[in-house]
């Protein structure tokens, strides 16, 4: 599974994109979030304020609830500030 | 169909206005009667914040930013009877003075037009997959912008 990172989320991260093979209880991009946050320091920084990290699967908006089963590219990024 | 650019160089706002009112249903090019009878820009604007701030960079989702851009450029021509749309956002260092974002929209009456460059635009600031970082006048980076709360209030208006 593909993971884009933006932004400070992409700072804090330290890549701009990885592949990563999550265990099959991680069914959501809710718990998608909590899995990488456990993966070290920098995740950790990364997606420490909860509900903050805002997520797009296959370039499309999704809420934290959404699942990521046939997803081809999941991104985490800050709240947007374009304009 | 809206005219959706997402680019790092920058654009020249009359010619924008001119290719809009040219792509009418009867634009100023054709014979016939012209229908557009409103166009409405807006440009949004690197501020230099009193001098604090050297430049702007803008980093993007390439893809997305396109298509988001488009998704709520297609929500504006259902919602107004549109006859020309044109939005550009640039990405990439941008310094004060320079140009940020274009929105035209083109319609019958001023309403129309006026509105959907509004909600437009609302909808890019917290929809489009765009974030700030700031350069600073003494050389040092100012971080990443913080989103403003009055932006997400902005968007709930038009829900």
């Amino acid at each position: 599974m593909k993971i884009v990172y933006f932004a400070w989320v992409r700072e804090r991260v330290g890549k701009t994109e990885e592949i990563v093979t999550p265990p099959d209880e991680v069914r959501t991009v809710a718990d998608l979030a909590g899995w990488l946050k456990g993966r070290g320091e920098e995740y950790a920084h990364a997606f420490a304020e909860p509900g903050i990290v805002r997520a797009a699967i296959d370039r499309r908006h999704v809420k934290p609830d959404a699942p990521i089963a046939g997803a081809g590219e999941i991104a985490f990024f800050p709240p947007m500030t374009g304009g | 169909m809206a005219d959706v650019r997402v680019q790092s160089a920058d654009f020249d706002v009359a010619a924008e206005v001119a290719a809009v009112q040219a792509g009418g249903d009867a634009g100023a090019g054709k014979t016939g009667p012209h229908d557009i009878g409103a166009i409405v820009t807006f440009t949004g604007v690197c501020r230099n914040d009193d001098g604090r701030l050297a430049a702007l960079e803008l980093e993007h989702y390439p893809g997305m930013a396109e298509d988001e851009i488009a998704r709520v450029a297609a929500e504006a021509e259902k919602r107004w009877p549109l006859k020309g749309l044109c939005v550009i956002h640039r990405y990439g260092l941008i310094r004060p003075g320079e140009s940020i974002v274009l929105v035209v929209t083109a319609s019958a009456h001023r309403q129309a037009a006026f509105e959907a460059a509004s909600f437009l635009m609302d909808y890019l600031k917290t929809r489009a997959p765009f974030w700030k970082k700031e350069h600073l006048a003494d050389g040092t980076s100012g971080g990443w912008v913080a989103p403003r709360q009055e932006d997400d209030e902005a968007t709930t208006r038009w829900e």
